[in-house]
């Protein structure tokens, strides 16, 4: 199968006070069509940034190099004028913060309808009747009525479905949900990942799913990449990873899960923090937070280097890591 | 909408607005130092003449009771005669509060025609030459007294120019227009200054905000995205500045008017001020701080439109 998307190379860098620095550095994956992938790491571990750089959403200073092939086409070098076609008609994005990512001052029925205008050619009749039916998809109740409301007078999971609506308005072949349930209760981010699985079968759409919670990339993705500051560190499919961790980085994101069943044992924690992107160790970077760390750890940075079909990882003692074992049993 | 049920709310909060601004005016009137009678007669007036003055004018009554008399002569629209130029304040207000008004509405007008296209030009050019240039030239607007403004303009377009008469206010609403247009400049920079500021860093503020990254995510065009969903919210807060400035701006009317020479309600205040003249100080300060409460309105009302929020 060819995939849907191909995300090969991808830097996107920001101009501080101190130089150049790398949110995402040569970043490389791929979706299938209808395939749901885990993008998983700590709090500025550049997952959102990388999901900005495919549809170029990074704001001016910061750039972005490397190729992100759409259906043979390259996302990142294509007219502005095409591009506006992807966006929102072929890949849509849902934002983390539904509060802040709808505007306050708009109708929820206007900010369906306006992305019906940019990508149908259905006429005001037929983009009211459209945006009703959204709302009814994703779960709304009165649909009707609350097309009229504004954001303010939604719950934060309907906020979050209403984000999905207006995502999902043109039929997109592709969703990049930047944490969509990161904001919301336990139990409304139940809801809202079954509706983006249902969706996902029902318009057979692939998803890059981007979260820190290891319990929803179990729940809902085929395959998964873990990123550490800025990179991937290792890929592979859930049930390969979750078994057979092999980066040290991954099988302490996996010890700090808490599970039931197992007897009450302390959750392992990863010592130490994540880097600032202006000062990542030399070597491997999470070198000084590893267990497993050498002297060739600190001074060669490891490669993402494909181990077994479809498992890739970066890291120099990845078998030592893979024989000790995973602490998800 | 819920903009309606508002505005009869907001409306219905005057009623308190204009009960506090009648008590504050008689007490602030009060409060002058000096006294009418002997303004009128002079420092040597004796005092039967000051007595005759003072119950002409009803001053020799108790406070209360002059209290009274005020609020009746607000309630049937009997302001009183001038002590000064001898004709009813209410014809004084009639006659010059229009002046006053018309050249307060053309700065403003002025004033928005030249912030929000440079405002958005700034905020989009941030940082580079014509952000800087734009911004470098408001900072001279702002930091330049309204009196020199005002003088400068005269001296080049009015004296060496010709193009506008220097002072006066003419015959006819488009004669009335050329008069005031030098004034209303003086009077928009600054004004125009402080809108251009405020704008350009709402537009800046918003355009980073996450529901412009989601109108582009959606594939907007540029323009209906800056249009609908820049400009629009970053219009919030500039409104309610906006509506602020008008206060300042009628308070900034009496000096232009003076420089100007033109006949509008700030000359008459000074005027009537230096002349105890009681009961035109009494009035026009009400007509001016009637006209500021309803400007608040407009701008209450206007924000409530802007920011569905607000009329909750």
């Amino acid at each position: 199968m060819i995939p849907a998307l191909e995300v090969r190379n991808l830097t996107t860098s920001f101009r501080t006070q101190n130089g150049w620095v790398k949110a995402v550095d040569n970043v490389g994956f791929e979706v299938m069509p209808g395939e749901v992938v885990g993008l998983v790491g700590e709090s500025g571990s550049g997952k959102s940034v990388t999901l900005h750089s495919i549809l170029r959403l990074v704001h001016a200073p910061g750039t972005v190099a490397g190729s992100v092939k759409w259906q043979g086409r390259d996302l990142l070098t294509m007219p502005e004028r095409e591009l506006r076609k992807v966006r929102g008609g072929e890949i849509a994005m849902i934002f983390q913060e539904p509060m802040t990512a709808l505007n306050p001052v708009l109708p929820v029925g206007i900010q369906i309808e306006e992305n019906l205008s940019a990508h149908t050619a259905l006429d005001g009749r037929q983009r009211a009747a459209r945006a009703r039916e959204l709302m009814d998809l994703v779960g709304i109740p009165e649909a009707a009525r609350r097309l009229k409301d504004y954001p303010h007078q939604f719950s934060g999971g309907m906020r979050q479905r209403v984000m999905i609506a207006i995502a999902l308005a043109s039929g997109p072949k592709l969703l990049l949900a930047d944490e969509p349930t990161t904001a919301l209760d336990v139990t409304i981010q139940d809801q809202i990942l079954k509706l983006i699985l249902d969706l996902r079968d029902e318009l057979q759409m692939g998803v890059v799913l981007v979260t820190h919670d290891l319990g929803v990339v179990a729940a809902t993705c085929d395959r998964m990449a873990v990123m550490y500051a800025g990179r991937i560190v290792e890929t592979g499919s859930v049930v390969d990873v979750f078994a057979e961790p092999h980066h040290a980085y991954t099988r302490g994101l996996l010890g700090s899960v808490p599970r039931g069943g197992a007897g009450r044992t302390l959750l392992l924690s990863i010592e130490g923090t994540p880097p600032g992107l202006a000062s990542i160790p030399p070597g491997c970077s999470f070198n000084p937070r590893c267990t497993f760390a050498t002297d060739i750890c600190r001074k060669e940075t490891p490669m993402l280097a494909e181990f077994a079909p479809g498992r890739l990882v970066a890291c120099h003692h990845h078998r030592e890591v893979a024989a000790a074992g995973s602490p998800v049993v | 909408m819920l903009l309606v049920p508002y505005i009869f709310r907001r409306v219905l909060q005057l009623i308190p607005t204009f009960a506090f601004i009648i008590i504050v005016v008689f007490v602030l009137v009060r409060l002058l130092p000096g006294d009418p009678a002997s303004a009128i007669l002079g420092d040597r007036a004796i005092d039967a003449n000051v007595d005759r003055i003072n119950h002409e004018l009803g001053l020799d009554q108790p406070v209360f009771v002059q209290f009274l008399v005020f609020v009746k002569s607000i309630a049937t629209g009997n302001l009183g005669n001038s002590i000064v130029l001898k004709i009813p304040v209410a014809d004084l207000i009639a006659q010059r509060m229009p002046v006053t008004l018309m050249l307060t509405v053309m700065a403003a007008v002025i004033a928005l025609i030249l912030a929000l296209p440079l405002a958005f030009l700034a905020a989009l050019q941030r940082d580079k030459l014509a952000d800087n240039a734009i911004r470098g030239v408001f900072q001279v607007g702002l930091s330049m007294p309204v009196f020199y403004l005002g003088i400068i303009l005269l001296t080049v377009f009015g004296a060496k120019l010709g193009w506008f008469p220097v002072g006066g206010y003419g015959e006819g609403f488009l004669d009335h227009v050329h008069h005031l247009i030098l004034p209303a400049l003086t009077l928009a920079l600054s004004l125009a200054a402080i809108l251009m500021r405020n704008l350009r860093a709402a537009i800046i503020g918003v355009v980073g905000a996450e529901y412009v990254d989601f109108a582009r995510a959606k594939g907007l065009r540029p323009r209906l995205i800056m249009i609908r969903h820049v400009l629009r919210n970053a219009l919030i807060s500039t409104v309610t500045l906006f509506g602020l400035s008008i206060g300042t701006l009628l308070g900034g009317a009496v000096i232009t008017e003076t420089v100007f020479a033109i006949p509008g309600a700030g000359r008459l205040m000074i005027d009537s001020i230096y002349g105890r003249d009681y009961p035109v100080v009494q009035g026009m300060t009400l007509a001016l701080a009637v006209c500021v409460s309803l400007t608040f309105l407009l701008t209450d009302i206007a924000q409530a439109w802007l920011d569905p929020r607000v009329a909750r």
